[in-house]
């Protein structure tokens, strides 16, 4: 039950969101990169919500911040805000069908957006809406194969030993 | 969903979440004002952002590869006619540049009777634009050369047919630049037919500029090409902007409704050109308002 060595390969996947948020999309497709970071941070939020919970959120947002030129701050405070519902919520979430889950995780990605839409209107920075309502059709379509995949890795890391 | 050993073991809340949620909050909050109305952070975001690098460069690597792949399986004969290509071009620059040298010994004479300030030529290097996508909000590219190359904030980016944008954030490797189509962006422009000054801003469309002060009778027409006034200090003087695309002259209105097309093709360009101006010894005055 040792949690040391289960960080690895969570942190390896959380790395792979954050790149998979800065690699190249056509022009068309950039509005719909679903919110890879969020969706990673909500599942492991939900599973393991002693180890990764707002304070890691709130480090991986501020990486997102650089690398992605944003407010500093901007998804710090929305990754932040979103993993405490989902930390808050984990027991109940985890015995949700899959269904019910989507639609959970659609409102979580939708207060995501929502942040950050309102966070840009303080700060005067104009988006067209498009980039809102994009990640979350997106992250809502992607939620269950993200699932799947992470918790295959969940299950070797936890009962493989 | 499968239940987790782990963690369903204890079912006592997680201590202290809400405190520590808020106080997050609270520090994102600071972060973004002392971001956003101060710009005091550019040390920590070089900090961060050299932490970020490599992951850029491990996105960035495969298209790398690909292009140099593609470099390395190109045919001979294809290569010797870019080859002929390139020497017929280099032949024509030539010429022109000949020409070139001969106008600006005149035009610097010209400058002296006018007693006038010199315009030395500008410093330019290349660099190139790198497979990652920046800030989905704005019209951003990364580029891979940064402080350490000398890059520094505000300076301009031009490439082969005219302005790209300008340096908004460098980092030690790295650095992050705007577009002139960035709804947030204004260039100083005038039109090359006649020094009509005005201001070219962007859109968020990569083909269409807005040229929303430019006065009814105003001497303008389609076909018009704008070019840095050099004015604001940010862009040398005298790089192709746009084309003027459409003058919609309004009566009742003061200003007419002008666009126009951007001559960088915004969205295509690979590789830049970083110009260090020598008129940047100038500081352009900051005016604070």
């Amino acid at each position: 039950m040792s949690r040391g060595s289960g960080r690895l390969p969570v942190i390896v996947t959380i790395i792979v969101s954050i790149m998979l948020m800065v690699i190249p999309l056509p022009d068309w497709a950039v509005a719909f990169r679903p919110d890879w970071v969020a969706l990673t941070l909500i599942y492991w939020a939900m599973m393991l919500p002693r180890t990764w919970s707002v304070g890691t959120a709130w480090l991986i947002g501020i990486v997102l911040d650089v690398s992605q030129g944003t407010i500093l701050g901007q998804h710090a405070l929305a990754l932040c805000f979103i993993v405490f519902i989902t930390v808050h919520f984990h027991l109940l979430m985890r015995v949700f069908p899959m269904q019910q889950l989507t639609a959970t995780v659609f409102a979580i990605l939708t207060l995501y957006q929502f942040i950050l839409f309102w966070i840009n209107g303080v700060a005067g920075v104009d988006v067209q809406l498009v980039n809102y309502w994009g990640p979350v059709l997106t992250g809502t379509l992607f939620w269950p194969v993200v699932t799947i995949l992470l918790s295959r890795i969940r299950m070797r890391v936890q009962h493989g030993r | 969903m499968v239940t987790n050993r782990a963690d369903t073991s204890n079912l006592a809340r997680i201590p202290a979440l809400g405190i520590r949620l808020i106080l997050l909050l609270v520090v994102s909050i600071i972060l973004m004002v002392l971001d956003h109305r101060q710009n005091h952070l550019g040390a920590v975001r070089q900090a961060i952002g050299a932490a970020v690098y490599p992951l850029q460069v491990i996105v960035d690597a495969p298209f790398r590869l690909w292009d140099w792949i593609r470099e390395g399986t190109t045919e001979r004969n294809q290569l010797q006619l870019e080859v002929g290509r390139l020497q017929a071009e280099r032949l024509l620059t030539n010429v022109r540049l000949q020409r070139m040298t001969a106008l600006e010994a005149e035009n610097a004479r010209l400058r002296d009777l006018l007693e006038a300030r010199a315009q030395v030529r500008d410093d330019v290097r290349i660099a190139e634009i790198m497979a990652v996508d920046a800030n989905p909000y704005r019209h951003n590219i990364v580029i891979d050369i940064g402080k350490r190359d000398g890059v520094y904030d505000g300076q301009a980016i031009v490439d082969v047919s005219g302005v790209i944008g300008q340096v908004i954030e460098t980092g030690l490797a790295t650095s992050q630049a705007m577009l002139i189509s960035d709804p947030s962006h204004s260039l100083p422009v005038e039109v090359n037919r006649n020094g009509l000054r005005t201001i070219a801003n962007g859109t968020g469309e990569f083909g269409r500029l807005d040229l929303p002060f430019v006065t009814n009778n105003a001497d303008i027409r389609p076909g018009d090409l704008l070019v840095t006034s050099g004015l604001g200090g940010a862009f040398p003087a005298g790089y192709p902007v746009a084309v003027v695309e459409t003058v919609n002259r309004i009566p009742q209105e003061p200003f007419a409704d002008v666009t126009a097309t951007p001559t960088a093709a915004l969205d295509q360009v690979r590789e830049v050109m970083l110009i260090w101006s020598s008129s940047d010894a100038v500081e352009p005055e900051s005016s604070d308002e």
